[in-house]
């Protein structure tokens, strides 16, 4: 057998628009040079793309059409260190925190096509890490909020649903983030056994030295970088 | 035995030729990890800077959808997938105009209601 499989040659195929019509409108399958489980993972972050949008959107309409004042977003998650007011601090180093990860997760999808294993399960191992750090920042965040009296139906600073569209959005947020470092521990743990590696197809793996599973998970977590600019702009800064 | 490992190294080199496995140089990564960190950092000083009205909101989107594109079109790897994959993922998401305009003239409409029946701000 050739090492094209289905006659699938990249290079064959029709590039820019009529490259376009001619995947759709194709035999058995559309997204070629594609694997299922990639197509399935950009289909997942799609649906979950309206979701996170829903919630935006929620809050577009909650914030425009209260008679009255917003909390003010730059006071409300200022930090004070050394008598100094820093606003936003905590927020700002949680953006630099999930930048970094996202970072150390290209590096990972680069080392593991490179079919480094080692570096690769600790980029892995790393961007888990600063995943964890995520989570416990936000972790501190809401202590301190539910602790200045923030509640889904009211807060000391102005319009009630504020509450309850911050406790909604860095939830759903927060436990994608969560989510993610779950499953960048198992992939690290994989890798680091060389299941992407040995002949066996696995859970995550399909074994063979075919490392695309590590940019599957890679796509998940820029994903939630992704999101998460999104809510530094709209929330945070607005 | 060494027939069947053969095999299945042919196998893997097909399977991995047929996805394309995406390589791409690590100084592009890194200059878009750099790139990101400065658009954060950019993102932020508007803020600590107190700028206000329509260059803070002109600026905010600015830095997001700049650094929204830099992840999906380098890091995701966008940049070099085929059409048919970028435009199933991307036109979908014109269907959120439509949302957010409907929600936006309702929630215009309802503070014009509350504002009549609660009064002034």
């Amino acid at each position: 057998m050739d090492s094209k499989f289905q006659g699938q040659d990249q290079t064959l195929l029709q590039q820019g628009h009529s490259g376009f019509a001619a995947d759709w409108s194709s035999d058995q399958r559309v997204f070629k040079g594609v694997s299922w489980g990639k197509a399935m993972m950009w289909i997942l972050l799609l649906s979950d793309t309206f979701v996170f949008a829903c919630f935006l959107a929620a809050y577009m309409t909650a914030r425009s059409s209260t008679t009255v004042d917003w909390p003010n977003a730059s006071e409300v998650f200022a930090l004070h260190i050394g008598g100094h007011n820093f606003p936003l601090l905590l927020i700002a180093i949680m953006t630099f925190v999930l930048i970094s990860s996202s970072g150390t997760m290209a590096m990972a999808v680069s080392s593991a096509y490179r079919k480094a294993r080692v570096p690769t399960a600790l980029l892995l191992l790393a961007t888990a890490g600063l995943g964890a750090a995520f989570v416990g920042m936000q972790a501190f965040e809401w202590t301190k909020l539910i602790s200045e009296g923030v509640r889904p139906w009211g807060n000391p600073w102005g319009a009630e649903q504020f509450g309850a569209s911050f406790f909604m959005i860095t939830g759903f947020h927060g436990t994608h983030v969560s989510i993610g470092v779950i499953f960048l521990a198992i992939m690290a743990r994989k890798v680091w056994r060389g299941d992407f590696d040995g002949g066996e197809r696995s859970w995550l793996s399909r074994g063979n030295g075919d490392y695309e599973g590590v940019e599957i998970m890679g796509l998940y977590w820029h994903f939630v970088d992704l999101v998460w600019v999104f809510i530094f702009a709209f929330f945070y800064l607005w | 035995m060494t027939q069947t490992a053969r095999t299945a190294q042919t196998r893997a080199k097909a399977v991995v030729d047929e996805h394309g496995g995406q390589q791409h140089p690590i100084r592009l990564y890194l200059l878009v990890w750099g790139l990101l960190f400065v658009l954060s950092a950019a993102s932020y000083l508007v803020d600590y800077a107190g700028l206000q009205g329509l260059l803070r909101w002109t600026l905010i989107l600015i830095f997001m959808i700049l650094k929204a594109g830099l992840i999906v079109a380098v890091f995701m790897h966008f940049a070099w997938e085929r059409l048919a994959l970028s435009y199933a993922i991307l036109l979908p998401l014109l269907a959120l105009i439509g949302l957010l305009v409907i929600l936006y003239l309702e929630a215009d409409y309802t503070v014009a209601t509350r504002l009549i029946e609660f009064g002034s701000r």
